[in-house]
Protein backbone atom coordinates (compact mmCIF):
# COMPACT_ATOMS: atom_id res chain seq x y z
CA UNK A 1 0.00 0.00 0.00
CA UNK A 2 2.37 2.32 0.97
CA UNK A 3 4.81 1.13 -1.73
CA UNK A 4 1.99 1.48 -3.89
CA UNK A 5 1.68 5.33 -3.26
CA UNK A 6 5.32 5.85 -3.48
CA UNK A 7 5.27 5.13 -7.19
CA UNK A 8 1.79 6.63 -7.77
CA UNK A 9 3.53 9.69 -6.33
CA UNK A 10 6.99 9.60 -8.21
CA UNK A 11 4.48 8.73 -11.57
CA UNK A 12 2.81 12.35 -11.27
CA UNK A 13 6.51 14.23 -10.13
CA UNK A 14 8.31 13.19 -13.32
CA UNK A 15 5.01 13.78 -15.54
CA UNK A 16 5.06 17.41 -13.40
CA UNK A 17 8.89 17.77 -14.55
CA UNK A 18 8.76 16.68 -17.44
CA UNK A 19 5.25 19.27 -18.45
CA UNK A 20 7.35 21.78 -16.50
CA UNK A 21 10.49 21.40 -18.81
CA UNK A 22 8.93 22.13 -21.60
CA UNK A 23 7.00 24.82 -20.63
CA UNK A 24 9.59 26.85 -18.82
CA UNK A 25 11.20 25.90 -22.22
CA UNK A 26 8.71 27.44 -24.14
CA UNK A 27 7.90 30.56 -22.16
CA UNK A 28 11.48 31.57 -22.05
CA UNK A 29 11.61 31.50 -25.87
CA UNK A 30 7.86 33.40 -26.48
CA UNK A 31 9.16 36.15 -23.98
CA UNK A 32 12.36 36.67 -25.45
CA UNK A 33 14.88 35.80 -21.88
CA UNK A 34 16.72 33.75 -24.60
CA UNK A 35 16.98 35.27 -28.06
CA UNK A 36 15.16 32.36 -30.37
CA UNK A 37 18.12 32.76 -32.89
CA UNK A 38 20.03 30.77 -30.52
CA UNK A 39 17.22 28.12 -28.82
CA UNK A 40 14.18 27.77 -30.64
CA UNK A 41 10.78 26.69 -28.53
CA UNK A 42 9.57 23.05 -28.36
CA UNK A 43 6.64 24.67 -30.89
CA UNK A 44 9.09 24.90 -33.27
CA UNK A 45 10.73 22.07 -33.02
CA UNK A 46 7.87 19.93 -33.55
CA UNK A 47 7.05 22.03 -36.23
CA UNK A 48 10.49 21.12 -37.70
CA UNK A 49 9.67 17.87 -37.17
CA UNK A 50 6.65 17.66 -39.42
CA UNK A 51 7.89 19.79 -41.65
CA UNK A 52 10.63 17.39 -42.40
CA UNK A 53 8.71 14.38 -42.54
CA UNK A 54 7.85 15.27 -46.08
CA UNK A 55 10.87 18.44 -47.39
CA UNK A 56 14.03 17.71 -48.26
CA UNK A 57 14.93 21.47 -47.95
CA UNK A 58 17.69 23.04 -46.46
CA UNK A 59 19.63 20.12 -45.98
CA UNK A 60 19.04 17.66 -48.74
CA UNK A 61 16.93 15.34 -47.57
CA UNK A 62 14.04 14.29 -45.31
CA UNK A 63 14.64 12.95 -41.57
CA UNK A 64 13.24 9.86 -42.31
CA UNK A 65 16.71 8.99 -44.42
CA UNK A 66 18.42 11.01 -41.94
CA UNK A 67 17.76 8.11 -39.46
CA UNK A 68 17.85 5.11 -41.83
CA UNK A 69 21.18 6.52 -43.36
CA UNK A 70 22.29 6.78 -39.54
CA UNK A 71 20.80 3.27 -38.59
CA UNK A 72 22.17 2.01 -41.38
CA UNK A 73 25.87 3.07 -40.54
CA UNK A 74 25.84 2.66 -37.07
CA UNK A 75 24.50 -1.56 -37.41
CA UNK A 76 27.00 -2.34 -39.70
CA UNK A 77 29.66 -1.38 -37.86
CA UNK A 78 28.07 -2.64 -34.74
CA UNK A 79 26.95 -6.15 -35.88
CA UNK A 80 30.99 -6.22 -37.42
CA UNK A 81 32.15 -4.92 -33.84
CA UNK A 82 29.92 -8.09 -32.89
CA UNK A 83 31.23 -10.58 -35.13
CA UNK A 84 34.77 -10.17 -34.31
CA UNK A 85 34.63 -8.49 -30.73
CA UNK A 86 33.13 -11.63 -29.14
CA UNK A 87 34.72 -14.80 -30.52
CA UNK A 88 37.89 -12.97 -29.50
CA UNK A 89 37.12 -11.85 -26.42
CA UNK A 90 35.57 -15.29 -25.47
CA UNK A 91 39.04 -16.98 -27.20
CA UNK A 92 41.27 -14.78 -25.22
CA UNK A 93 39.26 -15.60 -21.83
CA UNK A 94 39.95 -19.45 -22.67
CA UNK A 95 42.59 -20.03 -24.63
CA UNK A 96 46.26 -18.77 -23.87
CA UNK A 97 47.44 -18.37 -26.99
CA UNK A 98 44.92 -15.87 -27.81
CA UNK A 99 45.20 -14.44 -24.58
CA UNK A 100 49.00 -13.78 -24.96
CA UNK A 101 48.92 -12.68 -28.60
CA UNK A 102 46.08 -10.53 -28.99
CA UNK A 103 45.37 -9.01 -25.33
CA UNK A 104 48.81 -7.12 -25.37
CA UNK A 105 47.62 -5.37 -28.82
CA UNK A 106 44.56 -4.67 -27.89
CA UNK A 107 45.26 -3.07 -24.45
CA UNK A 108 47.70 -0.65 -26.12
CA UNK A 109 44.94 0.27 -29.24
CA UNK A 110 42.45 0.41 -26.10
CA UNK A 111 43.08 3.89 -24.70
CA UNK A 112 42.75 5.63 -27.50
CA UNK A 113 39.18 6.96 -27.80
CA UNK A 114 37.09 6.06 -31.32
CA UNK A 115 36.23 9.55 -32.17
CA UNK A 116 40.55 10.04 -32.23
CA UNK A 117 40.71 7.29 -35.56
CA UNK A 118 38.05 10.02 -37.14
CA UNK A 119 40.58 11.79 -38.92
CA UNK A 120 42.52 8.89 -40.10
CA UNK A 121 39.31 6.99 -41.53
CA UNK A 122 38.53 10.00 -43.32
CA UNK A 123 41.86 9.51 -45.17
CA UNK A 124 41.31 5.67 -45.02
CA UNK A 125 37.79 5.77 -46.37
CA UNK A 126 36.63 9.29 -47.32
CA UNK A 127 33.42 10.68 -45.99
CA UNK A 128 30.99 7.70 -47.00
CA UNK A 129 29.69 4.55 -45.52
CA UNK A 130 33.20 3.03 -45.07
CA UNK A 131 34.84 5.42 -42.98
CA UNK A 132 31.96 5.96 -40.19
CA UNK A 133 31.38 1.93 -40.37
CA UNK A 134 35.14 1.79 -39.12
CA UNK A 135 34.64 4.08 -36.80
CA UNK A 136 31.68 2.33 -35.00
CA UNK A 137 33.06 -0.45 -35.32
CA UNK A 138 36.18 0.34 -33.45
CA UNK A 139 33.83 1.44 -30.59
CA UNK A 140 32.12 -1.47 -30.55
CA UNK A 141 34.70 -3.90 -30.34
CA UNK A 142 36.41 -2.83 -27.27
CA UNK A 143 33.26 -3.31 -24.78
CA UNK A 144 32.65 -6.15 -27.43
CA UNK A 145 35.82 -8.25 -26.71
CA UNK A 146 36.35 -7.12 -22.80
CA UNK A 147 33.33 -8.56 -21.77
CA UNK A 148 33.37 -11.45 -23.41
CA UNK A 149 36.98 -11.70 -21.95
CA UNK A 150 35.82 -11.53 -18.48
CA UNK A 151 32.64 -13.59 -18.87
CA UNK A 152 34.59 -16.34 -19.86
CA UNK A 153 37.03 -15.57 -17.12
CA UNK A 154 34.02 -15.74 -14.93
CA UNK A 155 33.36 -19.15 -15.35
CA UNK A 156 32.46 -20.87 -12.13
CA UNK A 157 35.69 -22.95 -11.59
CA UNK A 158 33.64 -25.44 -9.77
CA UNK A 159 32.05 -25.99 -13.10
CA UNK A 160 35.27 -26.48 -15.29
CA UNK A 161 36.18 -28.92 -12.81
CA UNK A 162 33.03 -30.89 -13.19
CA UNK A 163 33.23 -31.22 -16.80
CA UNK A 164 36.94 -32.52 -16.86
CA UNK A 165 35.56 -34.93 -14.31
CA UNK A 166 33.25 -36.22 -16.67
CA UNK A 167 36.11 -36.62 -19.65
CA UNK A 168 35.00 -33.31 -21.60
CA UNK A 169 37.73 -31.62 -23.82
CA UNK A 170 39.15 -28.41 -23.86
CA UNK A 171 37.17 -27.45 -26.53
CA UNK A 172 33.69 -28.86 -25.01
CA UNK A 173 34.50 -27.38 -22.02
CA UNK A 174 34.75 -23.85 -23.77
CA UNK A 175 32.04 -24.39 -25.88
CA UNK A 176 29.72 -26.11 -24.11
CA UNK A 177 30.25 -24.33 -19.88
CA UNK A 178 32.09 -21.41 -20.65
CA UNK A 179 30.53 -19.82 -23.82
CA UNK A 180 26.68 -20.00 -22.21
CA UNK A 181 27.78 -19.03 -18.52
CA UNK A 182 29.73 -16.01 -19.94
CA UNK A 183 26.63 -14.70 -22.04
CA UNK A 184 24.58 -12.14 -19.50
CA UNK A 185 28.15 -10.64 -19.12
CA UNK A 186 28.15 -10.95 -22.95
CA UNK A 187 24.91 -9.07 -23.56
CA UNK A 188 25.94 -6.72 -20.77
CA UNK A 189 28.66 -6.02 -23.72
CA UNK A 190 26.44 -5.62 -26.04
CA UNK A 191 24.48 -2.84 -24.19
CA UNK A 192 27.62 -0.97 -23.12
CA UNK A 193 29.05 -1.24 -27.33
CA UNK A 194 25.79 -0.05 -28.60
CA UNK A 195 26.00 3.30 -26.39
CA UNK A 196 29.45 3.73 -27.47
CA UNK A 197 28.48 2.91 -31.60
CA UNK A 198 25.61 5.71 -31.21
CA UNK A 199 27.97 7.95 -30.11
CA UNK A 200 30.90 7.36 -32.08
CA UNK A 201 28.38 7.52 -35.18
CA UNK A 202 26.96 11.41 -34.08
CA UNK A 203 30.34 12.01 -33.72
CA UNK A 204 31.84 11.09 -36.99
CA UNK A 205 28.78 12.22 -38.87
CA UNK A 206 28.89 15.71 -37.26
CA UNK A 207 32.64 16.14 -39.26
CA UNK A 208 31.91 14.09 -41.86
CA UNK A 209 28.83 13.34 -43.94
CA UNK A 210 26.01 14.20 -46.70
CA UNK A 211 23.58 12.38 -44.37
CA UNK A 212 22.54 11.49 -41.20
CA UNK A 213 21.40 12.57 -37.99
CA UNK A 214 24.65 14.32 -37.22
CA UNK A 215 24.66 15.89 -40.60
CA UNK A 216 21.57 17.00 -39.87
CA UNK A 217 22.83 18.72 -36.66
CA UNK A 218 25.44 20.44 -38.11
CA UNK A 219 23.24 21.45 -41.50
CA UNK A 220 21.35 23.55 -38.58
CA UNK A 221 24.63 24.89 -36.98
CA UNK A 222 25.65 25.97 -40.62
CA UNK A 223 22.02 27.64 -41.93
CA UNK A 224 21.27 28.87 -38.18
CA UNK A 225 18.69 27.08 -37.20
CA UNK A 226 18.32 25.95 -33.41
CA UNK A 227 15.18 23.92 -34.46
CA UNK A 228 17.04 21.80 -36.55
CA UNK A 229 19.66 21.14 -34.32
CA UNK A 230 17.22 20.06 -31.36
CA UNK A 231 15.53 18.10 -33.96
CA UNK A 232 18.00 16.08 -34.67
CA UNK A 233 19.60 15.56 -31.35
CA UNK A 234 16.27 14.64 -30.18
CA UNK A 235 16.04 11.63 -33.47
CA UNK A 236 19.27 10.92 -32.10
CA UNK A 237 18.09 10.09 -28.41
CA UNK A 238 14.93 8.87 -29.48
CA UNK A 239 16.64 6.26 -31.63
CA UNK A 240 19.28 4.99 -29.30
CA UNK A 241 16.44 4.13 -27.12
CA UNK A 242 14.37 2.21 -29.32
CA UNK A 243 17.71 -0.12 -30.41
CA UNK A 244 18.39 -0.54 -26.66
CA UNK A 245 15.01 -1.37 -25.84
CA UNK A 246 15.28 -4.18 -29.00
CA UNK A 247 18.45 -5.63 -27.47
CA UNK A 248 17.41 -5.94 -23.96
CA UNK A 249 14.20 -7.97 -25.23
CA UNK A 250 16.65 -10.25 -26.93
CA UNK A 251 18.89 -10.40 -24.63
CA UNK A 252 15.83 -12.01 -22.12
CA UNK A 253 14.75 -14.44 -24.86
CA UNK A 254 18.40 -15.99 -25.43
CA UNK A 255 19.92 -16.10 -21.52
CA UNK A 256 16.41 -17.79 -20.17
CA UNK A 257 17.55 -19.94 -16.88
CA UNK A 258 20.89 -18.53 -16.83
CA UNK A 259 22.19 -16.72 -13.34
CA UNK A 260 18.71 -16.79 -11.84
CA UNK B 1 51.50 -54.42 -9.93
CA UNK B 2 50.17 -54.18 -6.50
CA UNK B 3 48.30 -57.23 -4.55
CA UNK B 4 44.56 -56.06 -5.20
CA UNK B 5 42.51 -58.99 -4.16
CA UNK B 6 42.66 -58.14 0.09
CA UNK B 7 42.16 -60.86 2.56
CA UNK B 8 38.35 -61.57 1.95
CA UNK B 9 39.24 -61.86 -1.47
CA UNK B 10 37.18 -58.97 -2.88
CA UNK B 11 38.97 -56.71 -5.00
CA UNK B 12 40.34 -53.54 -4.46
CA UNK B 13 39.15 -50.78 -6.64
CA UNK B 14 41.14 -47.64 -4.94
CA UNK B 15 44.00 -47.63 -3.34
CA UNK B 16 46.45 -44.99 -1.91
CA UNK B 17 49.83 -46.06 -0.95
CA UNK B 18 51.70 -43.36 0.98
CA UNK B 19 50.11 -40.13 -0.38
CA UNK B 20 50.51 -36.78 0.54
CA UNK B 21 50.00 -33.18 -0.53
CA UNK B 22 51.43 -30.22 -0.14
CA UNK B 23 50.60 -26.50 -1.22
CA UNK B 24 53.46 -23.87 -1.68
CA UNK B 25 57.37 -23.72 -1.58
CA UNK B 26 59.65 -23.18 0.72
CA UNK B 27 58.92 -21.34 3.97
CA UNK B 28 55.05 -21.20 2.42
CA UNK B 29 55.19 -24.68 2.04
CA UNK B 30 51.72 -25.91 3.77
CA UNK B 31 51.05 -30.00 3.80
CA UNK B 32 47.51 -30.77 4.07
CA UNK B 33 47.56 -34.45 3.79
CA UNK B 34 50.20 -36.80 5.26
CA UNK B 35 51.13 -40.32 4.22
CA UNK B 36 48.01 -42.18 4.08
CA UNK B 37 47.18 -45.31 2.97
CA UNK B 38 44.01 -46.54 2.21
CA UNK B 39 41.86 -49.20 -0.03
CA UNK B 40 38.52 -49.65 -1.11
CA UNK B 41 36.79 -52.49 -1.76
CA UNK B 42 34.32 -53.14 -5.17
CA UNK B 43 31.12 -51.95 -4.10
CA UNK B 44 31.67 -50.69 -0.24
CA UNK B 45 30.46 -48.06 1.29
CA UNK B 46 33.37 -45.80 2.72
CA UNK B 47 32.81 -42.87 5.01
CA UNK B 48 35.62 -40.49 5.00
CA UNK B 49 34.82 -38.42 8.46
CA UNK B 50 36.42 -35.65 9.33
CA UNK B 51 36.19 -31.64 10.27
CA UNK B 52 36.36 -28.68 7.95
CA UNK B 53 39.84 -28.03 6.46
CA UNK B 54 41.14 -31.39 7.06
CA UNK B 55 42.16 -32.31 3.29
CA UNK B 56 38.98 -34.62 2.74
CA UNK B 57 38.19 -32.70 -0.50
CA UNK B 58 41.96 -32.64 -1.59
CA UNK B 59 42.16 -36.31 -1.06
CA UNK B 60 38.92 -36.65 -3.46
CA UNK B 61 40.40 -34.25 -5.55
CA UNK B 62 43.81 -36.70 -5.73
CA UNK B 63 41.70 -39.74 -6.47
CA UNK B 64 39.24 -37.87 -9.18
CA UNK B 65 42.77 -36.83 -10.70
CA UNK B 66 41.88 -33.11 -10.60
CA UNK B 67 45.34 -33.06 -8.45
CA UNK B 68 48.63 -34.97 -8.43
CA UNK B 69 49.56 -36.03 -4.76
CA UNK B 70 52.82 -34.88 -3.97
CA UNK B 71 53.88 -38.28 -2.98
CA UNK B 72 52.64 -41.55 -2.99
CA UNK B 73 50.18 -42.99 -5.87
CA UNK B 74 46.82 -43.60 -6.04
CA UNK B 75 45.37 -46.65 -8.51
CA UNK B 76 42.19 -46.95 -9.96
CA UNK B 77 40.99 -50.77 -10.86
CA UNK B 78 44.95 -51.37 -10.65
CA UNK B 79 45.99 -48.36 -13.36
CA UNK B 80 47.88 -45.50 -11.41
CA UNK B 81 45.50 -42.34 -11.46
CA UNK B 82 47.26 -39.59 -14.14
CA UNK B 83 44.18 -37.19 -14.75
CA UNK B 84 40.33 -36.98 -14.70
CA UNK B 85 38.88 -40.71 -15.65
CA UNK B 86 35.03 -40.43 -16.62
CA UNK B 87 35.31 -44.45 -14.28
CA UNK B 88 34.73 -41.72 -11.36
CA UNK B 89 31.43 -40.01 -10.59
CA UNK B 90 31.80 -36.93 -8.24
CA UNK B 91 29.32 -35.08 -6.53
CA UNK B 92 30.55 -32.08 -5.46
CA UNK B 93 29.77 -30.39 -2.34
CA UNK B 94 27.94 -27.31 -3.65
CA UNK B 95 25.16 -27.54 -5.99
CA UNK B 96 27.26 -27.84 -9.65
CA UNK B 97 24.35 -28.00 -12.23
CA UNK B 98 24.47 -26.05 -15.08
CA UNK B 99 21.63 -23.19 -14.78
CA UNK B 100 21.75 -22.84 -18.57
CA UNK B 101 20.29 -26.68 -18.84
CA UNK B 102 17.33 -28.48 -18.42
CA UNK B 103 17.49 -31.22 -15.83
CA UNK B 104 17.45 -33.82 -18.54
CA UNK B 105 20.28 -31.85 -20.25
CA UNK B 106 22.58 -31.65 -16.83
CA UNK B 107 21.73 -35.50 -16.33
CA UNK B 108 22.27 -36.64 -20.16
CA UNK B 109 25.61 -35.01 -20.27
CA UNK B 110 28.27 -37.64 -19.20
CA UNK B 111 26.77 -39.86 -22.30
CA UNK B 112 26.57 -36.64 -24.34
CA UNK B 113 30.24 -36.29 -24.28
CA UNK B 114 31.30 -39.30 -24.81
CA UNK B 115 29.08 -39.00 -28.02
CA UNK B 116 26.15 -41.60 -27.14
CA UNK B 117 23.05 -40.99 -29.57
CA UNK B 118 20.20 -38.74 -28.38
CA UNK B 119 17.66 -41.39 -27.71
CA UNK B 120 20.01 -43.91 -26.09
CA UNK B 121 21.47 -41.24 -23.73
CA UNK B 122 17.68 -39.52 -23.04
CA UNK B 123 16.44 -43.05 -21.73
CA UNK B 124 19.31 -43.86 -19.79
CA UNK B 125 19.24 -39.68 -17.73
CA UNK B 126 15.56 -40.98 -17.85
CA UNK B 127 16.42 -44.01 -15.92
CA UNK B 128 18.60 -42.02 -13.22
CA UNK B 129 16.14 -39.18 -12.97
CA UNK B 130 13.05 -41.64 -12.51
CA UNK B 131 15.63 -43.19 -9.88
CA UNK B 132 16.31 -40.32 -7.81
CA UNK B 133 12.81 -39.50 -8.16
CA UNK B 134 12.34 -36.42 -10.08
CA UNK B 135 10.04 -38.19 -12.79
CA UNK B 136 8.16 -35.05 -13.99
CA UNK B 137 11.25 -32.29 -13.68
CA UNK B 138 13.13 -33.08 -16.81
CA UNK B 139 12.47 -29.53 -18.18
CA UNK B 140 12.52 -28.06 -15.07
CA UNK B 141 15.86 -25.73 -14.68
CA UNK B 142 17.82 -25.91 -11.67
CA UNK B 143 16.93 -22.64 -10.20
CA UNK B 144 13.17 -23.88 -9.88
CA UNK B 145 14.36 -26.91 -8.33
CA UNK B 146 14.96 -26.92 -3.76
CA UNK B 147 18.38 -27.73 -2.80
CA UNK B 148 17.55 -31.58 -2.39
CA UNK B 149 16.38 -31.90 -5.74
CA UNK B 150 19.51 -29.96 -6.94
CA UNK B 151 21.77 -32.90 -5.26
CA UNK B 152 19.50 -35.46 -6.76
CA UNK B 153 20.00 -34.38 -9.74
CA UNK B 154 23.74 -34.18 -9.22
CA UNK B 155 23.46 -37.78 -8.14
CA UNK B 156 21.50 -38.63 -11.17
CA UNK B 157 24.01 -36.92 -13.27
CA UNK B 158 27.27 -39.02 -12.13
CA UNK B 159 24.99 -42.37 -12.34
CA UNK B 160 24.22 -41.39 -15.75
CA UNK B 161 28.21 -41.01 -16.87
CA UNK B 162 28.38 -45.02 -16.29
CA UNK B 163 30.90 -44.98 -13.10
CA UNK B 164 32.29 -47.54 -11.47
CA UNK B 165 33.01 -45.26 -8.36
CA UNK B 166 30.87 -42.74 -6.83
CA UNK B 167 32.68 -39.72 -4.72
CA UNK B 168 30.51 -37.52 -2.87
CA UNK B 169 32.20 -34.84 -0.97
CA UNK B 170 29.83 -33.69 1.87
CA UNK B 171 26.89 -33.43 -0.90
CA UNK B 172 24.48 -32.89 1.51
CA UNK B 173 26.39 -30.03 3.92
CA UNK B 174 24.17 -27.52 2.33
CA UNK B 175 20.65 -28.98 3.41
CA UNK B 176 18.64 -28.43 6.17
CA UNK B 177 18.51 -30.98 8.89
CA UNK B 178 15.47 -32.72 7.95
CA UNK B 179 15.77 -32.65 4.03
CA UNK B 180 19.57 -34.33 5.15
CA UNK B 181 17.76 -36.83 7.06
CA UNK B 182 15.32 -37.98 4.04
CA UNK B 183 18.50 -37.80 1.52
CA UNK B 184 20.80 -39.89 4.06
CA UNK B 185 18.13 -42.50 3.02
CA UNK B 186 17.43 -41.90 -0.31
CA UNK B 187 21.36 -42.40 -1.31
CA UNK B 188 21.29 -45.60 0.44
CA UNK B 189 17.96 -46.85 -1.51
CA UNK B 190 19.87 -45.66 -4.69
CA UNK B 191 22.73 -47.70 -3.60
CA UNK B 192 21.06 -51.01 -2.51
CA UNK B 193 19.65 -50.63 -6.49
CA UNK B 194 22.27 -49.33 -7.92
CA UNK B 195 25.43 -50.65 -6.41
CA UNK B 196 28.86 -48.84 -6.68
CA UNK B 197 31.73 -48.08 -4.78
CA UNK B 198 30.55 -45.33 -2.95
CA UNK B 199 33.56 -42.78 -1.19
CA UNK B 200 31.29 -40.10 0.88
CA UNK B 201 32.83 -37.34 2.97
CA UNK B 202 31.46 -36.18 5.68
CA UNK B 203 32.00 -33.81 9.02
CA UNK B 204 28.90 -35.30 10.82
CA UNK B 205 28.99 -38.50 12.92
CA UNK B 206 25.29 -39.39 12.37
CA UNK B 207 25.87 -39.36 8.91
CA UNK B 208 29.21 -41.52 8.85
CA UNK B 209 27.61 -44.13 11.00
CA UNK B 210 23.96 -43.92 9.17
CA UNK B 211 25.59 -44.64 5.50
CA UNK B 212 29.09 -46.51 5.94
CA UNK B 213 30.42 -49.71 5.69
CA UNK B 214 33.56 -48.70 7.23
CA UNK B 215 34.38 -45.36 8.47
CA UNK B 216 37.80 -43.82 7.58
CA UNK B 217 37.93 -41.14 10.36
CA UNK B 218 40.72 -38.27 9.81
CA UNK B 219 43.09 -36.23 12.29
CA UNK B 220 41.34 -33.13 13.18
CA UNK B 221 44.29 -30.76 12.52
CA UNK B 222 46.43 -30.09 9.25
CA UNK B 223 47.93 -32.35 7.78
CA UNK B 224 45.67 -34.62 7.99
CA UNK B 225 46.39 -38.28 8.51
CA UNK B 226 44.03 -41.15 9.43
CA UNK B 227 43.15 -41.65 12.59
CA UNK B 228 41.24 -44.67 12.96
CA UNK B 229 38.88 -47.31 10.69
CA UNK B 230 36.05 -48.47 11.96
CA UNK B 231 33.99 -51.00 10.50
CA UNK B 232 30.29 -50.69 11.18
CA UNK B 233 28.56 -54.06 11.28
CA UNK B 234 25.13 -53.08 11.65
CA UNK B 235 22.07 -54.14 9.32
CA UNK B 236 20.34 -51.79 7.42
CA UNK B 237 18.40 -49.85 7.34
CA UNK B 238 19.95 -48.22 10.72
CA UNK B 239 18.31 -46.74 13.35
CA UNK B 240 19.72 -43.40 15.21
CA UNK B 241 18.05 -44.45 18.44
CA UNK B 242 19.48 -48.08 18.44
CA UNK B 243 21.75 -49.17 20.92
CA UNK B 244 24.58 -50.66 18.99
CA UNK B 245 24.12 -46.85 16.27
CA UNK B 246 24.55 -45.25 20.15
CA UNK B 247 27.30 -46.80 21.16
CA UNK B 248 29.44 -46.36 18.29
CA UNK B 249 28.72 -42.83 18.27
CA UNK B 250 29.69 -42.51 21.88
CA UNK B 251 32.96 -44.54 20.65
CA UNK B 252 33.50 -42.06 17.45
CA UNK B 253 32.68 -39.24 19.43
CA UNK B 254 35.14 -39.81 22.45
CA UNK B 255 38.30 -40.03 19.51
CA UNK B 256 37.11 -36.69 18.10
CA UNK B 257 37.13 -33.16 18.66
CA UNK B 258 33.86 -33.12 16.20
CA UNK B 259 31.25 -33.60 19.26
CA UNK B 260 29.59 -30.52 19.68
Amino acid sequence: MGENKKNMFLKVLSVVSIVALFLGWQLVVDFGIVPNTLLASPKQVIEMFIYKISNANPDGAVLWVHVMTSLQEALTGYLLALVIGIPLGLAMGWFVVVEGLARPIFEMIRPIPPVAWIPLAIFWFGIGLAGKVFIIWASGLVPCVINSFVGVKMTNPVFIKMAKTYGATDWEIFKDICIPSALPMVFGGLQVALAASWTALVAAELIAADTGLGFLITMGRRLLKPDMIILGMMMVGLTGVIIGIIIDKIEKRLVAGVNK
Amino acid sequence: MENRIGNDGIKNVIECKGISKYFGEGANKKEVLSTMDLSVKENEFVVILGPGQSGKSTLFRMIAGLEKPSTGHIYVNGKEVTGPNPVIGYVFQRYTLFPWKTVMENVEMGPKLKGVGKKERREKAQYFINLVGLNGFEDAYPHQLSGGMKQRVGIARAYANDPEIMLLDEPFGQLDAQTRILMEQEILRIWEKEKRTVCFVTNNIDEAIFLGDRIVMLEGKLPSKMKKIYNVDLPRPRDFTDLAFLELREEITGETELAL
